[in-house]
């Protein structure tokens, strides 16, 4: 145990590298879903839906979400730390209001009687509920991984922090950000 | 934390931790250990204890198959009210056969197998510390461990298991009401895979990332053992297809329990009435769950395949014969595995011209798997040959390829397929092709490895007999079925003595269950040599024991946490120089001479 250590140093650190890997297992998982999406829906039975209007005021909001953390990594480079906390704070809150909103475009879709689950559903509106909710865990995940991050910060001292367990957060969230904009296009074009 | 950040702080010069020492207590060292070599023997005797469990399982409803008629009173006393009256229910019987299928492809053949020894091996052979995240590994383990403990107590609940066949098909997956195992036991069964699905994602994350990225100076990618380049491509496949599984398992959940309509339709349900779904399509579950199911099959055959080339060819004293080609031909059987899974969805209705096109890419295996099995054979072929246990179960594991690889050229046919879907055929080529000689690939993997794993010696005799009981043991059993599946028998069925046209069978069905029993007892004897040579086995002396060129032997016999004292090794050449310029062996370690011949 005393001398641990890798013969050569890597341009890729390994925990960014398993994070890249994780990503495409888990473009995996939506890619079988929006698959399994098409394939029901060539069998018929299929209900036209419209998307809730909110759905275009989330995707602007991670947008933006996807632009603070980019900040917040470059000022954490360049040491401005304070500055830093306060983005990953912003970031971390977009992306509650991101989940919110989804949320509420649910609700929306049922005051319109479009069941989402249960006896009365379509598997129209089930895949939306149940692709569009699984992308929101992602989502949750992120931001506990933000929150996370922040306080990590405080833990440290100044200077100090590895930028490793930041970036490998920032590459997750512009991942989830690309995710809802590859699904919130999918349903335009296929619905 | 601290732990991962001592182990890999040097290589980031980020290291606040020093060279300090680190003390283990019986909890961190046996328990929540981080290294790998001791995560790779948690994952060895959990998937032992379930082999024995899956074992078990195929010995009692093989009594029901081969004595239909007669009771044994011990199955009451064992079974309770599955086994009344001395004789296995049928909902038992569909409980055993389901548990049996889930427990052998998933906890044994695929944790208890790429979980060892992607574990133990590839730190070890392409020189790293551990695996690129100790931590992850670890939580790898304990996600198998939480599945297995709650597929366990799956067995103990009122309704039983669930009997649904180890695909889980909807209905009978998707509707409590569809069998008594469709109740609690499925919920269980779902929970179980969920929680194991994501032990192997944590598994097959590090696994890539450790070969991709830990590998010791000079170990480039074709220096690797071919061991390490099938289980990338192992950890490849788990990483891409287990995803899509779970993706199935989600709908299949929201079916079940929030009355969503993406597998159940209106079909009528005996006593109920038709149910209130609508539009529901049961194949879709069956193109999700054989999206994953076709790879893993070859996440379970590739380890196998990986450590026969290794080991043929070390006691063959020769190369690997035709090294790029074996890589070549595990990275197209790689691509291949994504390609065919509508194979197994032959007779759903599927259209014939997708069906042939699915006939294709399937017969298309037959190439790399070929450029394979010919590859072991002119390892061997005039080899200097050392019978070793080990050796005998990788020869084995050609064989028992070789002939459960070619009936799998008629079942890729969808004309026969039509014929033999769903009959013992396709139980004996599964059986042979996947189960057993994947089977034998780990046996001869842990006849192998087990001096390095616990610095003993297995007994050999008993490991010969091992093997030669269980080669004509598993012969002798799936051999016949072929003829049974020919003549129509289907699978799953309880009792075939009330067909006049199956009771040709009955003699023969009684003969297999004998043979089962005494594989199954042989196993047992595996398992007595080798927790009794963990403890009381010889000695190992020599550090290399083998004679072999891999860098897992340059390790200390018994390698603490960290693998190596003091520098790793450097690497200077490919792992098969055996016999070259006349000389028996020479290690990776050893650099090129100036006047060496070219390999």
């Amino acid at each position: 145990m005393s001398t641990i250590a890798t013969n050569e140093p890597q341009r890729i650190h390994p925990h960014r590298f398993i994070m890249w890997i994780a990503i495409g297992s888990i473009v995996m998982m939506f890619a079988g879903m929006t698959s399994a999406y098409i394939v029901k829906k060539n069998q018929g039975n299929w209900l036209a839906i419209e998307l809730p209007v909110l759905f275009w005021y989330s995707t602007a909001v991670i947008l933006a979400s996807s632009v603070t953390i980019f900040l917040a990594n470059t000022a954490l480079k360049a040491g401005k730390t304070s500055f830093y906390k306060t983005l990953i704070t912003i970031t971390a809150i977009l992306g509650v209001v991101f989940i919110s909103m989804q949320w509420e475009g649910f609700k929306d879709l049922e005051t319109r009687g479009i069941a989402l689950i249960g006896p009365q559903s379509n598997s129209a509106s089930s895949f939306l509920f149940v692709i569009t909710g699984l992308h929101m865990l992602h989502v949750l995940g992120g931001v506990i991984a933000l929150i996370v991050t922040f306080f990590r910060s405080f833990w440290v001292q100044e200077g100090q922090i590895n930028l490793v367990p930041t970036q490998i957060v920032a590459t997750y969230w512009h991942f989830v950000d690309v995710l809802w904009i590859y699904l919130f296009i999918f349903y335009q074009l296929i619905a | 934390m601290s732990h991962e950040a001592v182990l890999h702080g040097d290589a980031h010069g980020h290291d606040d931790h020093g060279h300090h020492e680190h003390h283990d207590t019986f909890l961190t060292k046996y328990v929540f250990s981080q290294d790998h070599k001791m995560i790779a023997k948690q994952f060895l005797i959990t998937g032992m204890v379930w082999a024995v469990l899956g074992g078990l399982m195929s010995v009692l409803f093989r009594l029901q198959l081969g004595y239909p008629d007669s009771t044994f009173p011990f199955l009451e006393d064992l079974l309770g009210k599955w086994g009344k009256g001395g004789r296995i229910t049928p909902e038992a019987y569909y409980a055993l056969v389901t548990t049996h299928g889930t427990v052998l492809v998933f906890f044994v053949l695929t944790a208890g197998l790429s979980g060892t020894f992607a574990n133990f091996l590839i730190p070890l052979q392409v020189g790293a510390r551990d695996m690129a995240s100790p931590f992850m590994n670890m939580l790898s383990y304990w996600f198998f461990f939480a599945a297995s403990i709650v597929m366990l107590s799956s067995m103990f609940v009122e309704t039983g298991p669930f009997s649904g066949g180890w695909t889980a098909y909807p209905p009978l997956s998707a509707l409590g009401d569809a069998s008594p195992g469709s109740k609690t036991g499925m919920d269980l069964w779902i929970i179980s895979m969920a929680l194991f699905v994501v032990s192997s994602l944590l598994g097959g994350l590090n696994y890539i990332a450790t070969i991709l990225n830990m590998r010791t100076k000079g170990m480039s990618m074709t220096r690797l053992p071919l061991t390490i380049w099938a289980l990338f491509f192992t950890a490849v496949l788990g990483v891409l297809s287990f995803p899509v599984l779970f993706s199935g398992f989600i709908l299949l959940i929201f079916d079940r329990n929030f009355g969503t309509s993406f597998y159940l339709s209106d079909i009528f349900v005996n006593g109920v009435g038709a149910l209130p779904n609508e539009g529901g399509s049961a194949i879709l579950y069956q193109h999700l769950f054989w999206f994953l199911g076709h790879p893993e099959v070859y996440i379970i055959l590739l380890p196998a395949m990986g450590m026969v080339s290794e080991i043929l060819s070390i006691n063959s004293r020769k190369p690997i014969f035709g090294y790029m080609a074996m890589i070549g031909s595990l990275f197209a059987i790689a691509i291949l595995a994504f390609l065919v899974w509508a194979h197994h969805m032959f007779v759903t209705g599927l259209n014939p011209f997708l069906g042939s096109v699915f006939v294709l890419l399937t017969l298309l295996i037959a190439v790399p798997s070929a450029i394979k099995v010919f590859n072991w054979l002119t390892t061997l072929w005039r080899g200097n040959i050392r019978f070793t246990p080990a050796m005998l179960f990788a020869i084995g594991f050609v064989s028992l390829f070789i002939s459960g690889g070619l009936t799998g050229i008629w079942l890729g046919n969808s004309a026969l397929d039509i014929h033999l879907h769903d009959t013992y055929f396709v139980i004996a080529h599964f059986h042979i092709v996947m189960g057993v000689a994947s089977m034998f690939g780990m046996f001869a993997g842990i006849y192998h490895w087990f001096p390095k794993m616990y610095g003993k010696q297995l007994n050999n005799t008993l490991g010969y007999i091992h093997f030669w009981v269980t080669i004509a043991g598993a012969y002798l059993i799936f051999w016949p079925m072929h003829y049974e599946g020919l003549a129509g028998m289907p699978r799953r069925y309880y009792d075939f003595s009330i067909w006049e046209s199956f009771k040709q069978f009955g003699e023969l069905n009684k003969f297999i269950s004998l043979v089962s029993m005494i594989v199954f007892m042989v196993q047992l004897l595996f398992l007595f040599n080798f927790f009794y040579s963990i403890f009381k086995g010889r000695k190992l002396t020599k550090q290399n024991p083998w004679d072999a060129t891999t860098l897992e032997w340059t390790a200390p016999i018994n390698p603490g946490h960290g693998n190596w004292v003091g520098e790793i090794p450097e690497v200077h050449r490919w792992p098969y120089d055996y016999g070259k310029d006349g000389v028996d062996f020479i290690a990776q370690t050893t650099p090129v001479g100036a006047d060496e011949s070219q390999h």
